[in-house]
């Protein structure tokens, strides 16, 4: 029951700082939006940079590719190699949504293909590198694990990934080779958390790939199984050139360069094997 | 019916609190003090919520508290009552005064028969089904009463128990509990600042005043002629004793005081008129007209009282002795119209609506 | 008469309309065709029903530990009370993640705990189901704590030193006067405590892993299946935020009145 007027001072004080907050909303909301969208930052100046070269590539390339494009920077000067780096399903769709990017290089034929069939890829991609599946088991090998079906030993505790993910399809796949079933006491989401199990010694072993053994820099020792290269086990490095890019050319070299002996002298010191 | 017997010692901070007080059996003692006094750090070590840093306390034979005894509260059978009802409020009025019976391992049925009759007993047999949210604050102070001696405590404490009633629910909420009190016999210290409280509840007044009694008496001795100046300054009242009477109250030897009852006096009860020494208004000679009462004294003493003049009265010859200490607030310019000085007699009167009779202590 | 200030109502709506539109957008990018069939796979169900178990088990947990915790936070006089109830609240600004690790280095088979649990009994506690409500314990926690401490500080010791007087001792003190009076404080805790476990997800993944049926609970499915499946993630989201709108309003509806 107030009767009290509102001064004109009081009034001009409150839509000041109205506006201030509404300043401060747009602020932070247009900050929110602006980091959100330069995940697919766009060269949209290419025209005015054209030595700028955009590679789309798979997570587990990220080592080997950014110690590549040194040396390739270092070869064509005045080149700049910028990385979009994420998990192969989400790059193609990236490119087939027509996402800019030179070169997209994925970790599965089958996420290649998808970019291919929309017409998005120059020419036939090609696969250049393959890595296979290993167990990694603690250093020394306390439970003496020889072989895939080891993994169902009594006593021994084994971690794959979810099938839903590549690593854990592969899993899958070389479970299949073997002709046996695991029982692991869980499905992660990434190869990377499977690997950590193993080094924190919660599981005995872990089904990862071999350039996942040789980065953790012994930490963990890697066993080799014959299922390993088996159909729908390995997994495939395919790389192409996006087609419409505007540096087909530069896209082409850096292609070849990753193809090319530097690129696999880079790639087999990863663990990855080479074609 | 228990003895109270307590010689306690507190210090918190920078207060300290250092009583010997007794209360016979059945007994009903009054604790007044100012705020701050220690009234109610006394009845928390009584009570057994704060632990004296010093003394005794012993209850009926029993030692409820030493340096190396410590009661706990559950086991002490102090009931307490607060300005607050505090009625547990997710039970019913009649599960609230069963509680009691109920914790001390009576079975369900015989606590409520003993809670319904205590219900009974504060005239509150109708709100047995109500939560605490729908009573009133005189209701709720009614359960909780009823609540505090359903468990037939050996000793009741009283913390203010009427300061946060409306004005208008205190004398019946008092006389209620001067009934029961004196009906179950129950040792009861009640704590209050509140002369009125003092005057219809108590046999003696206990005066505390920083950490210390200051003054203790019967509850007539204390309020007429206050030695202590806390009680001085609370009492200040003029209070004539006798028996409740259809006019107002009549003294031992037959004379009148005209007045009200706040509160329902049967006649022929004991009682006390009390009015303030600024409504007496003084005459040399017999006044007459509107409904009052007169009574003759002989002026013993007259004393500046702030921007009045405060005149002490004492008996006539053949007088009754009650009137020794009656007061009156007049002005000074009062005084010199009257020119009266010490040993002079004359009359003290009041207007009947000054007056106002309760009952009182025994 | 309206008392709010009316500067304030275009950022309030703006507050509302953050948290609303999401929600909305989540409703319209849902496949209705295909949800009956999406939240009724094995996956779904064996997820949905370790969601609720576990969340409920948590929930014990909490009462069970965070109630005499609060108890005693609200209620004694302990040196290092501050102290004490600054790490109860940990978990609330850590995040899950951070809970799990700490989880999995104290009772992971390499820990000092679980390393002996492990070589004395042969028990493993990460990848089980116990991993899951331990994860969900430590992170819904504080919720309880905290809603039940200040329920408890609220109702103060008064209802207590009355109980004690009519001759309660402490224990019938404590299920017939504490509890009741603070019930709704408890309830309301409880049950932010479940919705805190349902969404549990960094710390259940980091400390006990992702096994349909044993550890994988809602979250963890949604998040597994944003990978490959997003209709099948989109509609078990859905299932989850009608589970917490229904938690919220039984809370909610409770403390306002």
């Amino acid at each position: 029951m107030s009767t009290t007027q509102r001064s004109p001072r009081t009034a001009r004080r409150g839509a000041v700082l109205v506006a201030a907050l509404v300043a401060l909303l747009g602020l932070s909301l247009a900050a929110c939006g602006g980091s959100g969208s330069s995940d697919q930052a766009s060269p949209s100046g290419q025209q005015a940079a054209p030595k700028t070269l955009t590679v789309s590539a798979a997570a587990s390339l990220t080592d080997v590719y950014q110690q590549l494009a040194q040396q390739f920077q270092a070869a064509n000067p005045g080149t700049t190699v910028k990385f979009n780096f994420g998990g192969s399903d989400q790059l193609a769709q990236q490119v087939v949504q027509g996402a800019p990017a030179d070169v997209l290089a994925t970790a599965s034929s089958k996420t290649m293909q998808t970019a291919v069939q929309a017409g998005k890829i120059q020419g036939e991609p090609i696969v250049y590198a393959t890595n296979q599946p290993e167990i990694a088991v603690a250093p020394t090998n306390p439970k003496q694990i020889a072989s895939f079906t080891d993994l169902n030993k009594p006593g021994v505790t084994t971690v794959v990934c979810a099938p839903a993910v590549p690593c854990g399809a592969a899993a899958t796949a070389a479970e299949k080779a073997a002709n046996v079933t695991l029982h692991p006491v869980s499905e992660e989401q990434d190869v990377k958390s499977v690997l950590t199990r193993v080094e924190t010694g919660n599981a005995d072993a872990g089904v990862v790939y071999v350039t996942d053994v040789k980065s953790a820099q012994g930490k963990v020792q890697g066993v080799t199984f014959p299922q390993a290269t088996a159909q729908g086990v390995v997994q495939t490095y395919p790389i192409g050139v996006v087609a419409g890019s505007p540096n087909a050319q530069l896209a082409q070299s850096w292609v070849s360069f990753v193809t090319g002996p530097q690129g696999k002298a880079a790639l087999q010191q990863a663990g990855f094997t080479t074609k | 019916m228990s003895r109270l017997a307590a010689d306690v010692g507190v210090v918190r901070g920078s207060f300290e609190l250092d009583v010997s007080l007794t209360v016979e059996p059945g007994e009903v003692v009054a604790l007044l003090g100012s705020n701050g006094a220690g009234k109610s750090t006394l009845l928390g070590a009584l009570a057994g919520l704060y632990r004296p840093t010093r003394g005794e306390i012993v209850l009926g034979g029993r030692t409820l508290s030493s340096p190396s005894v410590a009661v706990p509260v559950h086991r002490r059978r102090v009931g307490l009552l607060s300005q607050q009802a505090l009625l547990f409020p997710h039970l019913t009025a009649l599960d609230n005064v069963a509680f009691g019976p109920r914790s001390t391992g009576g079975g369900r049925r015989a606590a409520r028969e003993t809670a319904q009759r205590w219900l009974d007993e504060v005239d509150a047999a109708a709100l047995a089904g109500r939560r605490p949210a729908q009573l009133s604050g005189g209701q709720a102070q009614r359960v909780a009463i009823a609540r505090a001696l359903a468990c037939d405590p050996e000793l009741l404490l009283l913390d203010e128990p009427f300061a946060a009633l409306d004005v208008d629910a205190t004398p019946a909420i008092r006389s209620l509990l001067r009934r029961v009190v004196r009906a179950t016999g129950v040792t009861t210290l009640v704590v209050t600042h509140d002369v009125l409280d003092a005057v219809v509840l108590a046999d003696r007044i206990v005066v505390l005043d920083a950490g210390r009694v200051v003054e203790t008496g019967t509850t007539t001795d204390v309020l007429t002629r206050p030695r202590s100046a806390f009680a001085a300054r609370i009492a200040g009242l003029d209070l004539v004793p006798g028996r409740s009477s259809a006019e107002g109250l009549v003294t031992g030897e037959g004379t009148v005081v005209v007045g009200t009852h706040p509160e329902p006096v049967e006649q022929g009860e004991p009682a006390v008129a009390l009015f303030a020494p600024a409504s007496v208004s003084v005459f040399r000679d017999k006044p007459g007209g509107s409904p009052r009462t007169a009574l003759p004294v002989r002026l013993a003493a007259m004393e500046p009282h702030g921007e009045l003049v405060r005149l002490r009265a004492a008996p006539l010859d053949g007088g009754p002795g009650w009137v020794e200490g009656l007061a009156a607030d007049v002005t000074p310019a009062a005084v010199a119209e009257l020119g009266v000085e010490p040993g002079d007699d004359v009359w003290f009167a009041v207007k009947a609506a000054e007056v106002t009779v309760h009952p009182a202590g025994r | 008469m309206n008392g709010v200030p009316r500067f304030l109502w275009l950022p309030a709506a703006l507050a509302w309309l953050l948290v609303a539109v999401p929600v909305v957008g989540l409703l319209l990018r849902v496949d209705l065709s295909n949800f009956f069939a999406l939240v009724t796979s094995d996956a779904a169900l064996a997820a949905l029903w370790l969601s609720l178990k576990t969340g409920l088990a948590t929930m014990v947990c909490c009462l069970v530990l965070g109630g005499p915790l609060a108890i005693v936070l609200a209620r004694s006089h302990l040196p290092g009370l501050p102290f004490i109830r600054s790490v109860v609240l940990l978990p609330l600004v850590l995040p899950p993640v951070v809970g799990g690790l700490t989880l999995l280095f104290l009772l992971g088979r390499t820990g000092p705990v679980g390393g002996f649990l492990y070589d004395e009994f042969g028990i493993t506690v990460p990848f089980s189901t116990t991993a899951v409500v331990l994860a969900q314990t430590f992170v819904a926690m504080p919720f309880l704590v905290v809603s039940l401490e200040g329920s408890l500080r609220t109702a103060g010791e008064r209802y207590e030193a009355v109980a004690a007087t009519l001759g309660a001792s402490p224990v019938t003190t404590l299920w017939r006067v504490t509890i009741p009076v603070v019930l709704p404080g408890l309830l309301s805790g409880s049950v932010l405590a479940f919705a805190r476990a349902l969404g549990e997800f960094g710390a259940t993944i980091t400390f006990a892993g992702s096994l349909q049926g044993t550890t994988r609970t809602l979250p963890l499915l949604i998040y597994l299946q944003s990978q490959d499946d997003i209709d099948g993630a989109v509609a078990m989201s859905l299932v989850l935020v009608v589970i917490a709108i229904l938690v919220i309003v039984v809370t909610r509806t409770r403390d306002v009145r």
